[in-house]
């Protein structure tokens, strides 16, 4: 299993070998008709496919987005699971057009890696979970615990600065496969389970055999925007995944739904109708077709309903928006102006 | 053969070479080519770097602020406690087995049978999973662990066991619960002992088979001469059968050692921090795949170079001389 995995690792770094790859991201799309998305193997509530293998998720839906966008229909994706290790050598080898993968925006993933990071579509901080039983009230209270952890993930790096930064020890337990991660944490081989805050509440939701019995402790220590990326050197393809983000924050901004869409084409507001292509040229500008927006929104929807659909308080993992809420709602999700 | 058609065959083999050489230089200038146009990292700086994350078992000690080179030397280090560990008992094991499958009494001769049979027939990396759940799922958790002997300790966090400590005169360290878990001693982890037990179980049925065939590959008259001479059956077996036995045993048993030795990095999927474990944070850290991956495999290259070396030279020293 996981030989085969750094096998796959090792044959993505060979194809780096190969001569490079011709061509924009955005022709290649168009010839193949697909956008090829990296996504995780498995976070309910970010991508997850369910019995019938169809996958859903933030993350997912940002995908679909994007395909939406570019080639008029949300279901032209095909996405590639890939573990935190995988990931990069995904994008850098040109296998996804996209990695939309629960994935922090840090400086040196840009630098080092040769990315771009889009807008975050999740802002999210990092956490710790444990057992009700064991009467932790704060991360404070960890010295001396067994964590465990996923190996190749900001997690692991900010842990380790956390229990440094308060004087306190720990072990931690990296295990590979999340699903790994999951059941030692859940069988008490470890205190506590340290990462996104989300993904704990995916996983006390999705494995958890009684989600009660665990606690999410109240001390988030990190920052972690979590975005897609994008390989350096395409910046038209950079401005369409960066833009399709804008255009679902804007349209819940302007109150924009893939309800009430067809009756917000005839609106007077002039950004709804650059956005929905009513008034044309965004399209011409980003190299696509004009109604790139009105099709976002009528197959995938605005920011707020794929928030609340996948990750919500409806939805099996009840997150609140906190600081995913619109910039004027007191939240981070800001969208540049479509015009 | 003619002058013209030697000629012929060093020209063919040269241009070979030269082909090969070629295509490798090709091979490297454009990895190097492409990564530079896509703005990603390349070179080995990255292991004077600090590396940040911490490591959970170690042999030396280890801290975040030291850098990427010391954590895959502690990756390395655990690789061979595992390896060398693992040899030593694999070996015994398999010794005892091999003589079992060939005893006279009937249980004894099929459970060894079985044993290699079913050993031998599952994945190794099911068999790792299996001793691992065993080993997390059946314990307690350490406030609830169970007092093997005073100052042994069983709980899911492994095995605690006082430790003998000679700061301040001689001392026991004795292992007593703090917080979570237990602090002083020395604590073998579940996923050590799982480590441990999957790839000693594993390898000894093939060490067993290696054994058997090697006492059977002694003439039979050796045995009944040894008889003949009046040695008990476990005299005749240790002083006239296995000596000889040694001989035809040994080449093949390298090649045991180095898949053992190798199969140590199939321990990433249970969470043991051996160098395929450490070498995969690294890799994800620095995103430098190619550097990283190729310093793994010429550590394994060496590792399994200097097993064989060693094995040989014993090999060397056991053959028959002068004939």
């Amino acid at each position: 299993m996981n030989l085969s995995r750094t096998l796959t690792a090792a044959l993505l770094a060979m194809a780096i070998v190969m001569p490079a790859w011709a061509g924009p991201t955005l022709d290649k799309v168009k010839k193949d008709g697909v956008v090829t998305c990296g996504v995780t193997t498995g976070l309910a509530g970010f991508s997850m496919a369910d019995r019938q293998g169809k996958y859903t998720g933030i993350d997912v839906d940002t995908c679909r987005a994007i395909a939406a966008a570019v080639l008029g229909s949300a279901d032209k994706v095909r996405f590639v699971p890939a573990t935190a290790q995988q990931r990069f050598t995904l994008l850098q080898s040109g296998e996804i057009d996209v990695l939309t993968r629960n994935t922090t925006w840090t400086l040196t993933r840009e630098g080092d890696l040769g990315f771009l990071f889009a807008p975050p579509n999740y802002f999210d901080g990092q956490g710790f979970m444990v057992a009700k039983k064991a009467g932790v009230k704060s991360a404070k209270e960890l010295d001396g615990a067994t964590v465990c952890v996923q190996p190749g993930t900001t997690t692991e790096l900010n842990l380790a600065d956390y229990f440094r930064t308060n004087k306190m020890t720990f072990k931690p337990l990296v295990i590979e496969k999340l699903d790994e991660v999951e059941n030692a944490f859940f069988a008490g081989r470890c205190d506590a389970y340290s990462t996104d805050r989300s993904g704990l509440a995916s996983s006390r939701a999705g494995k958890a055999p009684n989600p009660d019995d665990y606690v999410i402790l109240p001390e988030v220590i990190s920052k972690e925007p979590l975005a897609p990326a994008v390989r350096q050197g395409d910046d038209e393809w950079f401005d369409i995944v960066k833009w399709t983000i804008f255009a679902m924050i804007d349209a819940e901004e302007k109150g924009v739904t893939s309800k009430n869409l067809d009756d917000m084409k005839k609106s007077d507001d002039p950004e709804i109708q650059r956005m929905l292509g009513v008034v044309p040229g965004m399209g011409k500008s980003l190299h696509i077709g004009e109604d790139w927006g009105y099709n976002i929104v009528k197959q995938v929807g605005n920011y707020g309903e794929v928030f609340d659909r996948n990750v919500g308080p409806a939805s099996p993992l009840k997150l609140d928006r906190g600081i995913n809420a619109l910039w004027n709602k007191g939240g981070l999700m800001y969208a540049m102006p479509i015009r | 053969m003619n002058n013209a058609s030697r000629v012929r065959l060093i020209l063919l083999q040269a241009l070979v070479l030269g082909a090969v050489v070629a295509f490798g230089a090709w091979l490297i200038h454009n990895t190097l080519t492409n990564l530079e146009s896509r703005g990603i990292a390349t070179g080995f700086a990255y292991l004077e770097r600090q590396a940040s994350f911490q490591i959970g078992e170690t042999l030396i000690a280890f801290a975040p602020t030291d850098t990427y080179l010391r954590a895959l030397m502690v990756g390395l280090l655990n690789t061979l406690e595992v390896a060398i560990l693992g040899c030593v008992l694999a070996t015994f094991l398999g010794v005892a087995i091999g003589i079992a499958r060939l005893s006279s009494n009937w249980l004894v001769r099929t459970l060894a049978a079985v044993y290699v049979e079913a050993v031998r027939n599952v994945p190794l990396l099911l068999q790792l999973i299996v001793w691992w759940d065993v080993l997390r799922v059946s314990a307690p958790a350490p406030r609830e662990a169970w007092l093997l002997m005073p100052g042994v300790f069983l709980s899911n966090r492994g095995l605690v066991f006082p430790l003998p400590s000679f700061t301040d005169g001689f001392h026991w360290d004795i292992p007593h619960l703090v917080g979570f878990n237990f602090a002083g001693g020395h604590t073998v982890t579940p996923e050590f002992a799982a480590l441990l037990a999957g790839l000693v179980v594993y390898t000894a049925a093939f060490i067993a088979e290696i054994v058997r065939s090697g006492i059977a590959g002694v003439a039979k008259g050796q045995g009944e001469a040894a008889a003949a001479l009046g040695l008990k059956p476990w005299l005749a077996m240790r002083l006239v059968i296995l000596p000889q036995a040694k001989r035809i045993v040994i080449p093949p048993m390298i090649g045991e050692y180095l898949a053992l030795t190798k199969n140590s990095s199939l321990a990433v999927a249970i969470g043991f921090p051996e160098l395929m474990s450490i070498t995969n944070t690294t890799l994800n850290q620095t995103g430098q795949a190619i550097e990283a991956i190729t310093l793994m495999m010429v550590v394994y290259l060496g590792l399994s170079l200097a097993t064989s070396g060693v094995l040989n030279w014993v090999n060397a020293r056991a053959a028959l001389q002068g004939r």
